[in-house]
């Protein structure tokens, strides 16, 4: 074997070990590396109950309710399975809607409600135009009225 | 003549020289189109409406802010295993640019980040993995200034090339691997695009753009790293004298 192709070996050699000690080091630590918990992991006792952790799922429709102060907002997350009721006192992003993604910081409360301290928008990775949406939107309900 | 001619330093030189303008006036072009066609032509977007356009630098940004770095890896690994001393010049051209697209795309990041998630920064894998690259690109060309014997630098700076290539994978599937406030790609390799058509051609065209203008100044900057190391050459004294 010629020398050059015997570094060769060994920087293929060496590369293939770093992935494997990387993969290693990211597995043991997943539960550091997620940036929000779902309220099923939530409710399965994974998120930790002495500190802060962000929660993550769907502005469920029809549950958003602002309180008479006009700061606090009260609605309810859920990831299909399970869902959380949140409390939250300040400004929402823009893309704050039912329906759609969100990520909140904070503690869980004595009463059981999620009191956040942030509240961030977790939009999709889809791009289209106002009218394609619609006509999207409409096929669905379409669809949805032939099975019913 | 080979491809291997070019491996030599005084012909790849010249090869550069003469290839440079064409990078130069596509990467220009490409980009005046491009920019026309993101921001005059593609349609709003149905939820993020004008804000969404950020996403024609920062997608092309972050791609490159990878890409390159790949590059530098891969010739990085080629110096180390061949001892080619173009190989690591061209390593050498490539990390400033890269740096810098890792910069427009943490900042175009961070711009859009505000408006639509209502945060400039957030500490999940995918932003954090990609501030780590910012680091590795800095820590190399540290690393590269601070040893003067330039064959021992060359190596050096490779070997940390090569051990950071690791964060790439880990940027790329990190909104896969882990639950993100990132949102995930819009462009696979194994699905159709989740974008409207004149979206996804304004941004393809200023991808290209970036390309191009990428390989402009990485062949700008190894001429210049070239006669830097070749200057007591014949052929280097000459045009050394030339431009002087």
């Amino acid at each position: 074997m010629k020398s050059r192709h015997k570094k060769l070996l060994v920087i293929v050699l060496g590369l293939a070990g770093l992935g494997i000690a990387a993969a290693l080091i990211l597995n043991a630590f997943q539960s550091n590396l997620v940036f929000f918990f779902s309220p099923t992991e939530v409710a399965a006792g994974k998120a930790p109950a002495d500190r802060a952790f962000r929660i993550g799922g769907l502005v469920e429709a029809g549950s958003v309710k602002r309180e008479g102060d006009g700061l606090t907002t009260r609605f309810i997350v859920t990831d299909t399975a399970k869902t959380m009721s949140v409390v939250y006192k300040g400004i929402l992003p823009d893309l704050f809607k039912e329906g759609k993604g969100v990520v909140a910081e904070g503690k869980l409360g004595a009463d059981g409600a999620f009191a956040a301290t942030q509240v961030l928008a977790k939009h999709d990775e889809n791009y289209m135009p106002p009218e394609a949406a619609q006509a999207l939107e409409q096929a669905a309900k379409a669809q949805k009225s032939v099975v019913q | 003549m080979s491809l291997y001619t070019y491996a030599a330093p005084s012909q790849f030189y010249r090869l550069a020289g003469q290839l440079t303008p064409w990078f130069a006036w596509s990467a220009a072009l490409l980009t005046g189109v491009g920019l026309y066609v993101s921001f005059f032509v593609a349609p709003t977007d149905f939820q993020q409406s004008e804000a969404y356009r950020i996403i024609f630098i920062h997608v092309p940004a972050a791609w490159m802010s990878m890409f390159i770095y790949l590059v530098m890896a891969f010739w990085g690994a080629i110096g180390l295993a061949f001892n080619t001393r173009l190989s690591f010049m061209m390593s050498r051209a490539l990390a400033p640019t890269g740096a810098m697209f890792t910069v427009v795309a943490l900042w175009t990041g961070a711009a859009w980040g505000k408006p639509m998630w209502g945060a400039w920064w957030v500490w999940d894998a995918r932003l954090t993995s990609e501030l780590i690259l910012l680091f590795l690109y800095a820590g190399i060309m540290a690393l590269w200034a601070s040893i003067d014997d330039v064959r021992r630098g060359d190596r050096a700076g490779a070997l940390l090339t090569l051990i950071g290539a690791i964060n790439i994978p880990i940027i790329y599937f990190s909104v896969k691997w882990w639950n993100t406030l990132h949102q995930g790609s819009t462009i696979n390799l194994t699905k159709a695009p989740s974008m409207a058509q004149t979206m996804l051609i304004g941004m393809l065209l200023l991808a290209v753009a970036a390309w191009f203008y990428t390989i402009a100044v990485a062949f700008i900057r190894v001429r210049r790293l070239i006669l830097e190391r070749e200057r007591q050459t014949e052929w280097a004294k000459d045009i050394l004298a030339k431009e002087a």
